[in-house]
């Protein structure tokens, strides 16, 4: 009778020579995350800034020209192009080549000197209720710091406030997704990678060859684990270069400790890739099957949208996600410089379903293995 | 080993799945050193035998054992002792013929020393050493198959079960693979062989036919031939040759339209038939410028024979 797991090895060295033969995993495998990687880092930003605006300065006065710049200044708005009618605005508008239309009246001058109430138009395209949103507010600001300005005539200002944003002070888009970018990469590639190259096997017919050999069904098993685990470390260490090389986006914490606390992680999702190789009989299946794990750890697990925020039901589901609790340490780690003494309880769950997930598959498999 | 001396023993075995009896009540003994072909239609439970005697499906009742390992207890075991080579392979396309070669002997836990010698044995039985750093995927059907056996026996099994190992390539290919099972099974290898092909098994030292999950016929060639039920009482089976240039099929026609054909088929220029031994007078009166002759019934007969009887029993019972 032989071991558990008779047949690690000679499984293990082929998986790799696989990985070698075959340029186009490695290329799936290292590449198209870093592609996404950058498409996504460099796309999602939800800070507007530069919005293109068309101005329509009837006034064409000194006053009038303190104001344009003052809403140039705020970095919000940038001042593409000049106006020398209302149609003419409202045009350029439609065409979406300015989001914004600014129009001063040509008595602006004159009724901010006597204070007789000058009014600005600023027109806003809603058609992205973000850009919209923020487009208002900072043009509430100008005005209001203009007005006030106005009013003191060089008395400092009474009350000011002074926002300080911890972690990311310069509220980089980057440095919030990347590091929630790194889980759903890490999961997609790693579930696909083991799924698929078990479901090709059965395909291939080389399984059914496996089966009449003396390879237990867990030396199966973790044979394919370890090289594609190995992968993934791999990647997570290519990731967190670009990151930190390309996006600027500082390391708080220890990254080591970050690599440590990814095992779990890493175990689940592998888990979750060995049970789907289970369940499909195809390679289309088996994509299918692990892009239905992508959704949820995209929307419910607090990398795009806030947990807090979520209807309960949602809360519910984003606490069975095993994404929402790496998200939470990679970020942790990466802007807060936690560790395990802030983490622990993520990681203790992370562990929990990492040993459930490969549990479940170690049984799938043995069951399989006798038929 | 029993004290038969067999190697190969299934009693009455069953496998169900679900409602579904893939193989029914079959029992047979196979020897040291035998070529045993097993015969059948797709779907008739070949591979399912297969599969039950190396231990991978449970029996639904009735057992079986392999050099005397009860296979219903022994499955891990056997594994060590068997070779398995399917019409899909097996092989690592990607992987070169001696990379396939290493990760089998690795998988059978063989390595250093022995491996390298068994590696060299292999290819010179194989004769696939020309090939050796090529990739699995990019060999002809044949040499395929060459690596895929050289794969299944890395192990030096005493028995090896071939799951219609010659599906699909070329006859040559064909006839020198079976020259290598010969020089196998002249060594004392034991060969289990499933075909479709008629002629590969009356290679075979003995054959058993498998119809709808049930085992109809063992025995060797000349048994079979001589089967009561292949030759029933009250029949002959004849070969019958047109004087040349006229057309078997519209002879075949003319000799269905007749009383007493029983079966009826083409065999290149010639018709084979069974008929009912009352009839035959009247029919040589019927088809002037045949030439009528008794025949001793072909392996294909004997199968086609029994396999209608079987369906014929079938519609009866049904009505």
């Amino acid at each position: 009778m032989n071991g558990l797991f008779f047949g690690v090895g000679p499984i293990c060295r082929k998986e790799f020579t696989h990985l070698v033969r075959d340029p186009g995993t490695l290329v799936f495998a290292l590449v198209l995350p870093l592609i996404q990687m950058l498409l996504f880092g460099f796309a999602v930003d939800t800070n507007v800034r530069q919005i293109p605006t068309i101005v329509y300065d009837q006034s064409r006065t000194q006053p009038s020209r303190a104001l344009l710049d003052s809403f140039a200044a705020s970095d919000v708005f940038r001042m593409s192009m000049t106006a020398t009618s209302e149609p003419q605005m409202d045009e350029a508008l439609r065409a979406a080549k300015a989001r914004v239309g600014i129009e001063i009246p040509y008595d602006y001058a004159w009724r901010v000197q006597n204070g007789s109430g000058a009014t600005v138009l600023v027109l806003v395209d809603g058609s992205d209720s973000n850009v919209a949103g923020q487009a208002v507010n900072a043009a509430n600001g100008v005005a209001l710091t203009q007005s006030i300005a106005a009013l003191l005539r060089g008395k400092p200002i009474p009350l000011e406030v002074r926002p300080m944003v911890l972690y990311n002070p310069a509220t980089r888009a980057a440095n919030f997704f990347v590091p929630g970018l790194i889980a759903v990469l890490l999961q997609v590639m790693v579930i696909l990678l083991i799924a698929l190259s078990l479901v090709r096997e059965r395909e291939r017919g080389t399984l059914e060859q496996l089966r009449m050999t003396p390879v237990a069904p867990l030396g199966l098993m973790v044979g394919k684990m370890l090289p594609y685990g190995a992968l993934a470390f791999a990647e997570l260490c290519v990731i967190l270069t670009v990151m930190r090389v390309v996006f600027q986006v500082p390391i708080h914490g220890s990254v080591l400790e970050l690599l440590l606390m990814s095992i779990p992680f890493l175990l689940t999702v592998l888990g979750i890739g060995l049970v789907i190789s289970t369940r499909a009989k195809t390679q289309a299946e088996a994509f299918q099957l692990a892009m239905g794990t992508v959704l949820p750890s995209v929307f419910l697990s607090g990398y795009i949208f806030l947990i807090d925020t979520m209807p309960l039901f949602f809360q519910g589901v984003s606490r069975i996600i095993p994404a929402t609790y790496y998200i939470q340490i990679v970020r942790g780690v990466i802007l807060r410089g936690a560790g395990f003494a802030e983490l622990w309880p993520n990681l203790l769950i992370l562990t929990l379903m990492g040993i459930a997930s490969i549990a479940f598959a170690a049984r799938l498999f043995v069951r399989q293995g006798m038929e | 080993m029993s004290a038969s001396g067999a190697v190969i023993s299934a009693e009455h075995l069953t496998i169900r799945f679900g409602d579904f009896t893939a193989v029914d009540d079959v029992s047979f003994s196979i020897n040291k050193g035998e070529l045993f072909g097993f015969l059948g239609p797709n779907g008739s439970g070949k591979t399912t035998i297969i599969k039950a005697l190396c231990g991978l499906i449970k029996p639904t009742s009735g057992t079986g054992s392999i050099l005397g390992m009860d296979i219903r207890e022994h499955g891990a075991d056997i594994k060590q002792h068997v070779g398995y080579m399917s019409q899909r392979f097996g092989l690592y396309e990607d992987l070169t013929v001696e990379e396939n070669l290493d990760f089998y002997a690795g998988v059978y836990g063989i390595t250093g020393a022995r491996a390298t010698a068994r590696k060299r044995e292999l290819l010179d039985l194989t004769g696939i050493a020309p090939y050796l750093t090529r990739r699995a995927g990019a060999l002809s059907g044949g040499w395929k198959q060459r690596l895929a056996l050289a794969c299944a026996i890395v192990h030096e099994p005493q028995v090896v079960f071939l799951d219609e190992p010659t599906a699909g390539i070329d006859p040559v290919a064909r006839r020198s693979l079976w020259d290598l099972f010969f020089h196998l099974s002249a060594q004392g290898v034991t060969f289990f062989v499933t075909t479709h092909y008629m002629d590969e098994a009356e290679r075979c030292g003995r054959v058993g036919y498998i119809y709808n999950s049930h085992l109809i016929a063992v025995g060797t060639i000349a048994e079979l031939q001589k089967l009561p039920r292949a030759n029933p009482e009250g029949t002959v089976r004849v070969k019958l040759e047109a004087d040349g240039h006229s057309d078997p099929s519209a002879m075949l026609d003319a000799l269905r339209a007749l009383p007493g054909v029983r079966e009826a088929t083409i065999f290149g220029r010639s018709i084979h038939a069974l008929i009912e031994t009352a009839a035959i007078e009247a029919m040589r009166a019927k088809l002037p410028g045949v030439i009528i002759e008794t025949i001793q019934p072909s392996l294909e007969d004997v199968f086609v024979t029994l396999t209608y009887q079987i369906a014929n029993a079938a519609s009866g019972a049904a009505k």
